[in-house]
């Protein structure tokens, strides 16, 4: 199935201070209110127009930086689920698919569109089509799999603890 | 058949099977994991999973040290909630706020010991291959099933070797030979990589010294990073081990994916210019920027050789902005009063921190005023890092840190010392 969803176009090297700042790691804990400062101190427009169903399109590295959850989870919930980047800093990638935000590799795309441009996903055949090109999505490991499809290692884990073999 | 990595090594050892390659997803046992003040979060989160308790509560470690003494009352609750949850799952070891930064803790308490691994729920957890060991940071929810399960998945990183060589000259530390290191792979040079370092350099500085390298590639993207253990580390763990360790090292015909060399002897002192810790510049090209605050401290540069350097600068001199010193812990505190190092930093007019992270991360301790610079010996300069956006970080040794205490502005060391 084929979905469509519109770009948050970012450069290289965005670090988790600046998804989700330092100053408030130890303050907010309502979803609302760790939305609310998604980006801030990069894109003071990201968290008021921000829309579910809006993907991230990133260069190189992004995340680097701290280990800090809240730098994925302030974009889930603002309604992003799917990021796709050059590159991704390694906890930050592990730190997707555990809340089930699923992390995509792609070099080139970040240099082919823009913030507002529009991208199409599908996820069952693995491509990402945007201004006529097509892209793979490269495949991740079954264990990793396993996390994303029941949508995150907590839900993996309530699984477990309750006795289901998942799915 | 090629030799193995260490992290091939090591993360085979900590999955219980013979053999891994750079590639291989394995589930990881971990001799030790552990949290900072994030515990109280992950407690929420471990709540909602549905396991009964802790399974290896021997087997974790929490400390409070990113903001210690609680400055607000919402920290002081999280501390309150993390202390109440250790009591209830009976975590075998604690260390209250004004023990130490976690990566230091867990070393000067044998916590962490060569070949072992370890994972923490903080990105510095890279720290620990100062020790010899595997350590890598971890997020929230995975230190939750760790805590739940004793178990997690982790792919076998591939390694990149590097090599340094020759002596630093004086007044030139690890630190900058890591900010060297990092200005030359870049913020993603190490990406995903185990950061394997050999060469006769780092065996000949202080021990303590050492940590600083480990614990700076994770600013180049490391999975974990591994100095080889020499006598001097074995005399370090044994004054404090609990359990019995089998170092490891890679095999001389390890596959890397690539190998640097880094020959030192003439290396001048580095600083990270604002706001990337691989924006790196020899000092001479930043030398008299003017700098409003000096900070030395952090699980970088926060140990007895890094106060003693400072001192050395400091003894008969008054700093011209203000100067925050926060030792990493309080066994380093109570080394440098002992050592007279205190008094001369407190006469050069400098202020002591309870020893934690302190303004490291901008919770408290130090915060910048808009646009106000601070030269600082921690491992990351990023963009409001400090707590206040706007507030330039610079990054430099203990020694750059203390000289530009004493003018104000970025200064070499080597000038007051001449
Ligand atoms: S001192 Fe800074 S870098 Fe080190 S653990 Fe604390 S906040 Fe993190």
């Amino acid at each position: 199935m084929t979905t469509h969803h519109r770009c948050w176009v970012y450069g290289d090297n965005v670090n988790t201070d600046m998804i989700f700042p330092g100053r408030h790691t130890y303050t907010l804990s309502v979803p609302e209110d760790i939305a609310a400062h998604a980006l801030e101190d990069l894109d003071t427009t990201f968290a008021a127009s921000v829309r579910p169903g809006d993907v991230i399109v990133a260069g190189w590295n992004w995340g680097c930086g701290s280990s800090r959850e809240q730098a994925v989870t302030a974009l889930k919930y603002a309604g992003i689920d799917v990021i796709i980047a050059a590159s991704f800093g390694r906890i930050y990638f592990r730190n997707c698919i555990n809340q089930g935000v699923l992390p995509i590799v792609c070099p080139e795309l970040h240099t082919l569109v823009n913030t507002g441009d529009r991208l199409a996903l599908d996820r069952r055949a693995g491509t990402i089509t945007a201004q006529e090109q097509i892209f793979a999505i490269p495949p991740l490991s079954p264990t990793v799999q396993a996390i994303l499809d029941a949508g995150g290692l907590l839900s993996l884990l309530q699984h477990r603890f309750k006795g289901d073999s998942y799915p | 058949m090629t030799g193995r990595t260490f992290a091939e090594k090591a993360l085979a050892r900590a999955a219980g099977v013979p053999d891994a390659r750079a590639g291989d997803t394995l589930d990881v046992t971990p001799d030790l994991v552990f949290s900072h003040d994030n515990s109280a979060a992950i407690r929420r989160i471990f709540e909602q999973t549905g396991a009964p308790r802790i399974l290896h509560p021997e087997r974790v470690a929490i400390m409070l040290d990113h903001a210690v003494p609680a400055p607000t009352t919402r920290h002081a609750q999280n501390h309150a909630e993390i202390r109440e949850w250790v009591r209830e799952q009976a975590v075998a070891h604690f260390f209250e706020a004004g023990r130490g930064i976690c990566h230091q803790v867990i070393s000067e308490e044998g916590l962490v010991l060569p070949g072992e691994t370890v994972l923490g729920a903080d990105s510095h957890s890279t720290h620990a291959g100062w020790l010899g060991a595997f350590g890598a940071g971890v997020g929230r929810t995975e230190m939750a099933a760790l805590w739940a399960t004793g178990e997690i998945w982790l792919r076998v990183p591939e390694a990149i070797q590097i090599t340094v060589t020759g002596t630093p000259p004086p007044t030139v530390t690890a630190k900058d030979i890591s900010l060297r290191i990092l200005g030359e792979l870049g913020a993603d040079g190490g990406l995903y990589t185990s950061i394997e370092f050999a060469g006769n350099t780092i065996i000949t500085l202080p021990l303590d010294e050492r940590a600083t390298i480990p614990n700076m590639m994770a600013e180049a993207g490391a999975k974990n990073a591994y100095l080889p253990p020499d006598q001097v580390v074995f005399d370090y763990v044994q004054a404090r081990q609990t359990r019995v360790f089998s170092p490891i090292y890679p095999d001389p015909d390890a596959e890397y994916a690539q190998r640097y060399e880094f020959e030192v002897s003439g290396l001048e002192p580095q600083i990270a210019l604002p706001h990337q810790p691989d924006n790196v510049v020899p000092i001479s090209d930043v030398a008299g920027e003017v700098v409003h605050q000096a900070f030395l401290g952090t699980c970088t540069n926060g140990r007895i050789t890094d106060l003693r350097a400072a001192a050395e600068v400091l003894h008969g001199q008054h700093v011209q902005c203000r100067l925050i010193v926060i030792p990493a812990s309080a066994q380093i505190l109570q080394q440098a009063v002992q050592e007279g190092l205190i008094s001369i930093l407190l006469e050069a007019g400098a202020m002591i921190g309870t020893p934690g992270c302190g303004p490291c991360m901008g919770n408290h301790m130090g915060i910048p005023a808009p646009n106000e610079a601070t030269i600082s010996s921690a491992n990351r300069n990023y963009w409001g890092r400090m707590g206040t956006p706007s507030a330039p970080v610079y990054l430099g040794n203990p020694y750059v840190v203390a000289a530009s205490a004493v003018t104000g502005r970025i200064t070499d060391p080597r000038e007051l010392l001449a």
